[in-house]
């Protein structure tokens, strides 16, 4: 009887599951619905919940009128840039702890682990004065160099190479293979699946970080998408069409992102938090 | 030790170890010259900072502890500390319960679930200015979709009562996916031989399932989740400039911001190193507590 009761209940949990789920993202749907309609169809009430006339003239307007293609470019190569730069740095050191045995290594990891304690966002005043005064300020080095800090990246590359058995270094040392090799040819692709986890999940946070970048830039041309978009408001005055645009081309590469590789992201975002 | 060893074995293995070192050193020098630049030095030097009557270019002279002195008379100040506390009420606790909702709904699925999980995810991987957009022109007072559903006219950002709430629901909004996931993390690990075993004792209903089995075993990720919030509460900051700007009147200006005015806007170098300081302790009060969580989790 048990099992009747669960055949019958489970497609309805489905149902309503996702017709929360539709709610929850209604937003969404309301934001791709204005940024294709025109300004005269945001002043209805009540409110038109289809796009009527649909149009891409909002889209068009912000894409030749902003330098939002530029913001894009900032982006797309300072998100990439951070990500490769982190996952390197990150991987050689986490390798060296785990691979090498020295004095300081469990000095130098704790060290690392102490840095999970110290807010990133506390540390903006002096950071900012430093690039200040290497004359980095309102530039893309001074962009990137602050969001190289990724203490978390080395804990869980030192994790997953704990776990591999040490027979595999050892036959490798043995054909003469020096650590360098070790690690790119032999550590590193075994090692894929949670390297792109991580390089994603690091994406999506370089892409959307907010708070430095809003410090460190201050001319238009030189913002990265999350920060430039907020100045398409100033632009024009309140134009809800225009500005949803602007929002829907930004969220656009994340979005994407996620929706292909949602398993990875669901993994890293799980493993970076500690929960695995 | 290892060292000690290689002193009595032969030269070789001393030469041996001198080179595991070398390569070792070289390995780590790329982060370690990061980690030193960009989060230790800016660390040691905000202590500093915070004794000066320094501008945001640095530029200033030793003070002692008057910014500590006039922090403490500071009414901004406590009020920013009082809005964050405030923040962190109507939000912390909500957004978990949402975030293991969500959880124990998706956990019963065994169609769609990919897609379901997508829905109530895809909010947080939105850039902070995209989410604020979006619910600024939803709560739109005039034309926007809520008030017409909620036949209201509110200024839900500008009113000085339902800002906070509002910029609360936003984030609670944005952010819940990434706690339901960590639930749902969670629920998976629980083992299924204990509702079994609980069935077989008679207890069936859902409820005394949850209180029993669920509650009591998901306790590790709840508290994660609950820390993770209060660590990234204490430095709110993004949602709230861009949604109601610390107003109306200052009534929602939140700590971070504090310091960002008195840094960045009116050029207190110095004092916003102080207000720095002040919620960096409280951070670290917070982490202590995470770190002893993680400790005992994998002990």
């Amino acid at each position: 009887m048990k099992a009747v009761r669960k055949s019958i209940l489970s497609p309805i949990t489905t149902i309503a599951t996702i017709i929360v789920g539709l709610i929850w993202i209604f937003p969404l749907y309301w934001a791709l619905n204005t940024s294709l309609s025109v300004d005269t169809n945001t002043v209805l009430i009540p409110p038109a919940f289809f796009p009527k006339p649909m149009l891409l003239d909002a889209f068009a307007y912000v894409i030749k009128n902003t330098t939002i293609v530029q913001w894009y470019l900032n982006s797309v190569v300072s998100s990439i840039v951070i990500v490769v730069i982190v996952l390197s740095i990150s991987m050689m050191c986490a390798f060296a702890l785990s691979q090498i045995r020295f004095r300081a290594s469990r000095a130098v990891f704790m060290a690392i682990l102490a840095g999970f304690m110290i807010p990133a966002a506390t540390n903006v005043i002096p950071l900012f004065m430093q690039l200040n005064s290497l004359n980095l300020v309102n530039t893309y080095w001074g962009l990137i160099l602050p969001q190289l800090v990724s203490p978390i990246a080395v804990v869980i590359y030192k994790q997953f190479f704990d776990q591999m058995p040490v027979e595999l270094s050892d036959a490798a040392k043995i054909d003469g293979a020096g650590e360098f090799r070790i690690l790119f040819r032999i550590f590193l692709p075994l090692n894929w699946a949670i390297t792109w986890a991580l390089a994603i999940v690091l994406f999506i946070w370089a892409w959307n970080n907010f708070f430095w970048p809003f410090i460190i830039i201050n001319s238009t041309p030189k913002m990265t998408i999350p920060v430039g978009i907020t100045q398409v408001q100033s632009w024009y005055g309140i134009a809800y069409p225009r500005q949803l645009a602007s929002a829907v081309l930004a969220a656009l590469p994340t979005a994407v992102l996620y929706l292909i590789f949602q398993r990875r992201v669901a993994q890293g975002v799980a493993i970076t938090s500690g929960i695995k | 030790m290892p060292s000690s060893i290689a002193q009595r074995i032969s030269p070789a293995a001393r030469r041996a170890g001198r080179r595991q070192r070398l390569i070792a050193a070289s390995l780590i020098a790329p982060f370690a010259i990061v980690y030193l630049s960009f989060l230790v030095y800016p660390t040691l030097r905000v202590i500093g900072l915070s004794l000066t009557n320094a501008d945001i270019a640095g530029v200033g002279k030793f003070i002692g502890l008057k910014n500590y002195a006039h922090l403490i008379h500071d009414r901004l100040f406590w009020a920013s500390l009082g809005h964050t506390l405030y923040f962190m009420l109507l939000c912390v606790v909500p957004n978990t319960a949402v975030g293991l909702v969500f959880a124990l709904m998706l956990v019963r699925l065994h169609r769609a679930r990919g897609l379901a999980q997508a829905l109530f995810f895809l909010p947080y991987i939105l850039p902070v200015s995209v989410v604020t957009v979006i619910w600024i022109w939803m709560f739109d007072s005039s034309y926007g979709v809520v008030n017409f559903l909620l036949h209201t006219k509110i200024q839900w950002f500008q009113d000085a009562g339902w800002a906070m709430p509002s910029v609360s629901f936003v984030t609670i909004w944005w952010t819940v996916g990434f706690n339901m996931l960590l639930f749902l993390a969670g629920l998976e690990n629980i083992p299924r031989e204990y509702y079994e075993a609980a069935a077989l004792d008679g207890v069936s209903r859902g409820l005394q399932l949850f209180r029993y089995i669920t509650w009591p075993l998901l306790w590790p990720v709840t508290s994660l989740v609950l820390i993770l919030q209060v660590l990234a509460q204490w430095q709110i900051f993004n949602q709230v400039y861009l949604l109601t700007a610390g107003g109306p009147a200052n009534k929602t200006i939140v700590v971070l911001q504090y310091m960002y005015v008195q840094g960045f806007q009116t050029g207190h170098g110095g004092y916003a190193a102080t207000i720095a300081i002040v919620l960096f302790i409280l951070i670290l009060l917070t982490s202590t507590l995470q770190v002893r969580f993680l400790r005992a989790r994998s002990d």
